[in-house]
């Protein structure tokens, strides 16, 4: 049995304390006044060029995109609409009216148009630390579920190599329930106690003006969103309670059936994943951006989530070997590991190429603005996301040699999880907080905060069972398990 | 040096081969080749042969090809005629890169699977119309074959080997 150390349950207090300091402070400091916001962009402003206001208002509205439409503005869809046109260079009717309408509010209008600039600036500021916390709340959360579809794609594909790593998956696995009830409590609160400041949606004023959302409302509704949300967990967290009773039954079984009830849930759990996962994605993650959509973002979010859960397990797992708690746990457990970790960083790119690829090439207004902000507002995560999840896997673990070797995948391991962070942090921010975003105290702290409650969770429920499943009936196999 | 003499020791089972190959090694004599009819999981191992570079080589042929494509298409659709086809901006390569990654991707692959291949066929001396270099059909079906070279100490080695199991033992005149 394996006890957590003292100094590991310390770390984990302190990342969690400073990690809700942290927060708290990103919360009460981004309470800025409508003239505090007007000050900073002043400043801004001064600092950057001279005079050249109607310019910089002009690439804002470009560079926006579709993200006007997430504050309370009442003019949502029609920025959006225009934003779109102004990028494609597409209907001349509809361009000349927005820049005529543009040149009245930069020119005679000009103290009016300072201030919605100014209170869509202040909204984005009150976004920030719902959004940190919400991003690396969904960080911690996509790598256990992704680890409980690659525990259960281990039973339904029986096999051989990876029954020793199993209880570790399992301990991976115990922070799903609470990870998915955090994310889920973030994304509810922010339509509830909060100013929308994730989900425009929510909004029922900036409903009310947009028809494009009106015409998702029957999915997009706060009521059905939550029902959907308790749908998904409950299903998640039934496969991985059950699947961990029997995996504990069968230690002391004197058959196998409790591995084959696991063979069948797993296989049904997985094609129950598979459409909860998609719906997920559109609920938790796309429907930040409601004027978007892309048809393989399931997929994609799904090739994340299994990286990072994969790269986790290969790190607890060598964590625990390096306190001798796993002896029989060989290179060639680690080499197959980093294998995963190497083939689902490509199949990741694959998807976010083929996702951006598509988009580019054809850029289609309503599809490319999502693009766009991303890569005129985040150029470097947007880009540096791609060496550290690509390139770098790519060359450091196509080596054989080196996927044997523990601190060069742990290495790998960091940045392949930095990297995936900031996947999320790229798909949730533009929307919510559009050009001002910073990796700062707030974002650092959610980090700190879920990390901390992350490894807690994850190492008490390692003490809760043996961490070698005895008789399962692929553990011999597994014990010499060779490649 | 290549002895002219060798002895062919013929096994049956490839487990037995195994033993045996790591008691010929124990014994210090050299074994100059193993045909089998089929890859035996270890052998090379056992053999003590040198790992295979050949994937160190499709690496480095898939950077050529992924030179080529660049190049290649920098040049065409770049340098030499940049249209404007459907609004793509041909002004830089970087700019227009995503319409390129697919033929880069293929010519990297293309470049690697096939160089590999050919590196293969020629450092294993394969090609059409070769004449085959099989001291035995049976190895070929369900026999192992071991050659091992002799030094005046044929009486030796053939105890050896009887004692590893082989079914047959024949001394082999090499002509050179």
């Amino acid at each position: 049995m394996y006890t957590i150390s003292g100094k590991l349950r310390t770390v984990a207090f302190v990342l969690m304390i400073l990690g809700a300091i942290g927060v708290v402070i990103g919360f009460i400091s981004s309470h800025k006044s409508l003239d505090e916001v007007k000050e900073m962009l002043a400043a801004e402003n001064a600092g950057h060029h001279g005079g050249g206001h109607e310019a910089d208002t002009k690439a804002h509205v470009v560079a926006g995109g579709n993200d006007h439409s997430d504050n309370a503005h009442d003019e949502g869809a029609h920025d959006a609409l225009a934003d779109t046109d102004d990028i494609a260079h597409g209907d001349m009717n509809h361009g000349d009216d927005e820049a005529s309408h543009a040149m009245a509010e930069s020119g005679h209008d000009n103290a009016n148009h300072d201030d919605k600039h100014a209170e869509h600036v202040q909204h984005q500021l009150a976004n920030r630390p719902w959004s940190a916390l919400y991003v690396a709340a969904f960080f911690f959360f996509m790598i256990s579920l992704g680890v409980l579809a690659f525990y259960a794609v281990q039973y339904a594909a029986q096999a051989g190599w990876s029954p020793l790593l199993l209880r570790v998956m399992e301990g991976i696995t115990a922070y799903m329930l609470p990870g998915a009830l955090i994310v889920l409590t973030i994304a509810l609160l922010s339509g509830i106690i909060g100013h929308y400041n994730l989900f425009v949606w929510m909004d029922p004023e900036v409903v009310a003006h947009d028809e494009l959302i009106q015409g998702k409302s029957d999915w997009l509704n706060l009521t059905w969103f939550a029902i959907r949300g308790f749908i998904f967990i409950g299903g998640w967290y039934l496969y991985r309670h059950f699947s961990r009773k029997y995996s504990i039954a069968q230690d002391d079984a004197d058959d196998n059936k409790n591995f084959i009830k696991t063979f069948r849930i797993s296989a049904g759990f997985l094609v129950f994943f598979l459409y909860t996962e998609s719906m997920m994605s559109w609920d938790w993650i796309m429907s930040v951006d409601p004027h978007w959509f892309s048809t393989l973002f399931g997929w994609y979010i799904l090739a994340g989530m299994m990286v990072c859960g994969i790269t986790v397990i290969s790190m607890v797992t060598m964590y625990l070997k390096s306190l001798a708690l796993l002896p029989k746990v060989n290179d060639s457990h680690i080499h197959d590991l980093a294998k995963f970790m190497f083939g689902f960083s490509i199949f990741w790119t694959y998807l976010w190429f083929s996702q951006f690829m598509l988009i580019w090439y054809s850029n289609i207004p309503e599809e490319v603005t999502y693009f766009v902000t991303r890569f005129q507002d985040y150029q470097l995560p947007f880009l540096g996301m791609v060496v550290m999840n690509f390139v770098f896997p790519l060359l450091i673990l196509m080596n054989s040699d080196f996927k044997r070797i523990p601190w060069f995948v742990i290495m790998a391991g960091v940045v392949i999880l930095a990297g995936h962070y900031i996947d999320v942090f790229n798909m949730i921010m533009p929307a919510t907080v559009g050009d001002q975003w910073y990796i700062g105290i707030p974002e650092i702290s959610s980090l700190l905060l879920f990390g901390g409650l992350f490894i807690f969770i994850v190492f008490t429920a390692l003490t809760k069972a043996p961490l070698e499943a005895k008789r399962h009936p692929l553990i011999k196999e597994s014990e010499h398990f060779h490649y | 040096m290549e002895a002219s003499k060798v002895i062919h020791a013929i096994y049956t089972d490839d487990d037995v081969l195994m033993a045996a190959v790591k008691k010929v090694k124990a014994a210090h004599h050299h074994i100059e080749e193993i045909f089998t009819p089929f890859p035996v999981h270890g052998l090379d191992k056992a053999m003590g042969l040198a790992p295979t570079r050949i994937a160190i080589t499709s690496f480095l042929y898939g950077c050529v090809g992924l030179t080529v494509a660049v190049v290649m298409m920098n040049f065409i659709m770049i340098e030499d005629w940049p249209q404007d086809i459907g609004g793509k901006p041909s002004f830089s390569y970087i700019e227009n890169m995503p319409a390129f990654v697919p033929i880069m991707f293929e010519l990297t692959v293309f470049f690697a699977a096939h160089l590999m291949v050919i590196t293969f066929y020629m450092r294993s001396r394969m090609w059409p119309f070769k004449k085959a270099e099989n001291p035995d059909p049976r190895t070929t079906d369900d026999h192992f074959l071991m050659e091992i070279s002799v030094n005046n100490n044929e009486d030796e080695l053939t105890n050896l080997l009887k004692e590893t199991g082989a079914v047959e033992i024949n001394l082999i005149d090499k002509a050179h």
